[in-house]
């Protein structure tokens, strides 16, 4: 009765051979590495770059252990692990010397950091370490909250000039437009205009809604947003900052940066290894500014760089380095821009469309009315000091308070563009409203401090299970060992954030998952102290212990559960820990354990004892 | 090696009034320090700063305490822990330093005071990763201050941690009781959450006594022995429902005292391995963990205490019968089965 059919055994030494393999990768260390970013806006790291560092460090004959490139969407970087720090060191003044034409101006940012040794075919199999939360690494962490507020009230600004220009364009006569909080009031001399503006209004602002009110000669329409356009536009906030937050973070060359959204408008920023809190903060508090200027046509193209630059121009740069000289007479700032998106022109190619508030279409009118066939250039100031041109593109038509930017090429530059354009225009004021910053000794510390309560704890639970039921004690470690095992190696795959509560919360799931083995051996002692045979004991002893392992276990992961959804921060990591706790310890203590069981003594027929500690029956000794 | 040799079963429920009584007792002085000490929440909680400091030579508290006041803190909390050169500053928020400018403000008033001012430094580690920080260094060069840790929470968040606390605690009431409910009976339902909650009054209690800080780790420390101890009261529900079933003749309180007899053994084991893991984390989990260890020692003491004495008697007094948990077999209906 007590014997496993082979497909259970397949299954225990698959899950720990599994668990093995997920769990190696956190035993392999870090090595020093350097990190490439891109140091402008308008440059994108791209895979080519692999070749390109390899290059350049080839050239100086400097080995390296491994160049990949990582990451998605905006932040992506190329990475290259080296022996020895001094290598690492050589290697950093060698590709900046070669990637970067201008010291000064870095096209590339290269900074040292740290990366894990795994090897290749574990990263292959997704078998990475888990990532060391802020207070076991040392590092900031940031939550900010997004002015959501500043967002709406831009939108209903733009909506304003909108309606200014439409009810102009159609001829409709209105008696003055004012903007109420985040709604705007139009008031109309009769019912009849009213009800005609709303006609062509509904038309082109579709995410808004349009109530009459108002009586006698006092008639009004409110024109508010839609609850579903508001949550949009919240939405688009939080995203467009943290799109922005991504490419400034590659400035400050973190290895492993975390930007998440939070709740419907916050945003986390953990930035691990670093200490500079100072200019961690101003690199992430800058507010980009954009300015649309006028190409400065008196020069040929094509000898910008030789040409004399005129008094009231600058030279700037394009993209990875494509000179353009510009005028420093602004004609629009970015405050103008209401919206801007990516789109698709008539000819159904690619494009940036352009909403501009109050009377930026005037002055937009204004200036480009005499400057046709002229090109105008979108400047972007993220650092200061150091303007880029976005584009430079090339003025079709006179242009009003809605236009496009046409000839993008493929989509994705044209979402790039728009991007870019917001992130100089309009992005939502944050504030820091949770600050964390841990130093690399208290880190330490509380890494080592963690595993040796964790590592002591275990040890102290096997001396007394073996002492006490012998070689079912034995069986019970080998179960919470596996135990340990699968949750590390669910972790990991997992690729969860370990922190110091986590580890509480792993030290706590072991003490707690103990409770199955002594519930499945004090039952079969009891069986056995009723009179039962050994084969028997162990067959009604882990039954009957099995309905109280589960009952108990539900109650808990009730709890676990409760704390993952209402828990934030350090509450969340202890309780996705406690949840996988409780899923591994059912599996271990229950089918892992029985299976050893079995194995050893489920073969023999003739099973006269076994050894689990000294079971006392009442009557038979003192 | 056998602890528990009992020969009898202990006729726990006869002195069920006594032991009720001193968990009613506990608890009500849980309550009263509740009430009139209140808990010392932690700066997630009520927003503010904390800041960690490490002194080269050993700190004068007082001197900190000083400097910060004339900074504009009204009573600034400056502690030392584990060693003399290491200095624990808590801060509530003011009006006139911002929240995010606590940090260098206070930390270059404080290094003023040690003459020394605050530089940047650039440091490779030894691994290869640059670390630049800003350091509180005296003429000669050499660290004066090392600032280990900041947290700042602004006070919005710590009025959303509260209410997310408190849901969680509902919800995990709610869930454990309709749980409890369907796999055993509402009676015992009730007596588990009766139970668990006294332990949980009891924790608050102890920290609010002795106004130790009430964490986010504290919170949940509290919560996990929520479970851990209703997860105590199953067992020994699981037991008695058993011995319904088993032992037709015995009465209510008998089988009560059997189910906890032969359960003792487990639930003294049980607890007092996690509570080994517990007091390795007391002892050697540094200053983060002790009181989320302290919260679990108190917890599990008091769920032993509960489980045993309180939940079973709580049910007992409610009314438990045997018909509660061992559905009578229905007489087959005339009916049932296929009719044509």
């Amino acid at each position: 009765m007590n014997r496993y059919p082979v497909w259970k055994y397949i299954i225990i030494v698959v899950a720990i051979l599994l668990g093995a393999l997920y769990t190696a990768p956190n035993y392999f260390g870090e090595s020093p590495a350097l990190q490439v970013t891109s140091g402008k806006s308008t440059v994108k790291m791209t895979s080519d770059m692999v070749a390109r560092v390899t290059e350049a460090l080839k050239k100086e004959n400097i080995p390296n252990e491994g160049i990949s490139y990582d990451g998605t969407g905006t932040y992506t970087s190329v990475r290259a692990r080296f022996a020895t720090p001094d290598i690492q060191f050589k290697a950093k003044s060698v590709l900046e010397k070669d990637l970067n034409t201008d010291a000064n101006d870095p096209t590339y940012l290269v900074a040292l950091n740290l990366q894990a040794n795994t090897p290749q075919w574990m990263q292959s199999l997704h078998a990475l370490p888990m990532y060391l939360g802020l207070d076991l690494r040392g590092g900031v962490h940031f939550l900010m909250q997004v002015d959501t507020k500043a967002a709406l009230t831009k939108r209903v600004q733009g909506a304003q000039a909108a309606t200014r220009s439409l009810l102009r364009d159609k001829n409709i006569r209105h008696a003055g437009i004012d903007r109420v909080g985040d709604t705007l009031e139009i008031k109309f001399r009769d019912d009849a205009t009213r009800q005609q503006a709303k006609n062509e209004m509904s038309v082109s602002m579709g995410d808004f809604l349009f109530t009459d009110s108002g009586a006698g000669d006092d008639l009004k329409m409110v024109v508010s947003l839609k609850p579903t356009s508001t949550k949009e536009i919240i939405d688009q906030a939080v995203k467009q900052n943290i799109a922005t937050l991504s490419k400034r973070v590659n400035e400050l060359g973190v290895s492993e940066p975390v930007i998440q959204q939070q709740g419907a408008d916050r945003i986390v920023v953990q930035l691990p290894g670093v200490q500079d809190v100072a200019r961690a903060k101003a690199v992430i508090g800058r507010t980009a500014t954009l300015e649309l200027r006028m190409v400065d046509d008196t020069i040929t193209p094509g000898t910008e760089l030789s040409a004399t630059v005129p008094y009231n121009s600058e030279l700037l740069t394009v993209g990875k380095g494509v000179p353009v000289i510009v005028s420093k007479d602004v004609v629009l700032s970015g405050d103008y821009i209401s919206s801007a998106t990516a789109t698709f022109d008539q000819n159904q190619q690619p494009a940036v469309s352009l909403e501009l508030n109050g009377d930026g279409g005037r002055r937009m009118r204004d200036a480009t009315r005499e400057r046709v066939g002229k090109r105008m250039a979108i400047v972007l100031y993220e650092k200061k000091d150091k303007p880029e041109v976005l584009s430079a593109p090339r003025i079709d038509s006179e242009l009003g308070s809605k236009f496009q930017i046409t000839g993008m090429g493929t989509p994705e530059s044209a979402a790039e563009l728009a991007l870019l354009l917001r992130s100089g225009a309009l992005s939502a004021p944050m504030d820091i409203v949770e600050e964390r910053t841990i130093g690399p000794q208290l880190g330490a510390e509380n890494i080592s401090k963690g595993l040796h309560s964790t590592m002591y704890g275990f040890a102290a639970i096997a001396v007394f299970m073996m002492v006490y039921y012998m070689m079912f004690g034995f069986f019970s470690v080998l179960a919470l060992a596996c135990n340990l095992l699968l949750l590390v190696a669910l972790l990991s795959m997992m690729q969860a954030t370990l922190t110091l509560p986590g580890i509480a919360a792993i030290a706590l799931a072991l003490g707690m998952a103990i409770d199955a083995n002594v519930l499945i051996n004090e039952r079969i002692r009891e069986e056995l102290r009723a009179g039962n045979t050994p084969q028997a004991a162990i067959a009604v002893g882990f039954d009957r212990a099995w309905a109280t392992i589960l009952d108990s276990n539900v109650t808990t992961l009730i709890v676990g559960l409760a704390l993952l959804i209402f828990g934030s921060g350090p509450i969340r990591g202890f309780a996705i820990v406690h949840c996988l706790g409780i899923l591994t310890s059912m599996f271990s203590a229950v089918f892992m354990s029985r299976g050893v069981v079995n194995f050893w003594y489920g073969r023999q027929k003739k099973l006269q004892s076994i050894a689990i500690g000294t079971v006392w029956v009442p009557g038979l000794s003192k | 090696m056998e602890f528990f040799r009992i020969k009898k079963d202990i006729p726990f429920m006869r002195h069920a009034l006594v032991f009720n009584a001193i968990s009613a007792l506990t608890f009500v002085a849980a309550v009263f320090f509740l009430i009139h000490n209140g808990l010392h929440f932690s700066i997630e909680f009520t927003g503010g700063s904390e800041v960690q400091l490490q002194y080269t030579k050993a700190a004068n508290l007082e001197g900190i305490r000083g400097t910060l006041e004339t900074l504009g803190y009204e009573q600034p909390e400056v502690t030392g822990f584990g060693t003399a050169h290491d200095v624990l500053v808590r801060l509530p928020v003011i009006k006139t330093i911002a929240g995010n400018q606590t940090a260098p403000v206070v930390f270059e008033a404080l290094c003023k005071v040690e003459q020394g001012s605050v530089k940047k430094v650039s440091a490779v580690t030894a691994k290869g990763e640059q670390v630049s920080k800003d350091s509180c260094v005296d003429a000669a060069g050499a660290q004066l201050i090392d600032l280990s840790k900041f947290d700042f929470v602004g006070p919005q968040i710590g009025d959303e941690l509260a209410a997310n606390g408190l849901n969680a605690l509902v919800m995990v009431i709610i869930g454990v009781m309709i749980y409890l409910a369907v796999r055993f009976e509402w009676k015992f339902a009730v007596a588990a959450i009766i139970a668990n909650l006294h332990d949980v009054v009891i924790i608050l209690g102890f920290f609010a006594f002795f106004q130790w800080e009430f964490s986010l780790t504290v919170l949940a420390a509290v919560l996990a022995v929520l479970g851990y101890s209703v997860n105590e009261s199953v067992v020994i529900f699981d037991r008695i429902r058993e011995n319904f079933r088993k032992q037709r003749k015995a009465g209510v309180q008998e089988v009560i005292d059997n189910a906890i007899t032969s359960t003792i053994s487990r639930t003294i084991i049980t607890h007092g391995c996690t509570q080994m893991m517990v007091l390795s984390m007391l002892f050697l989990g540094g200053p983060t963990l002790h009181f989320f260890a302290v919260a679990l020692t108190i917890g599990i003491c008091f769920g032993i205490y509960s489980s045993v004495f309180v939940a079973a008697a709580v049910a007992m007094w409610l009314g438990v019968k045997r018909e509660d948990l061992i559905k009578p077999v229905k007489e087959k209906d005339e009916t049932d089965g296929a009719v044509v």
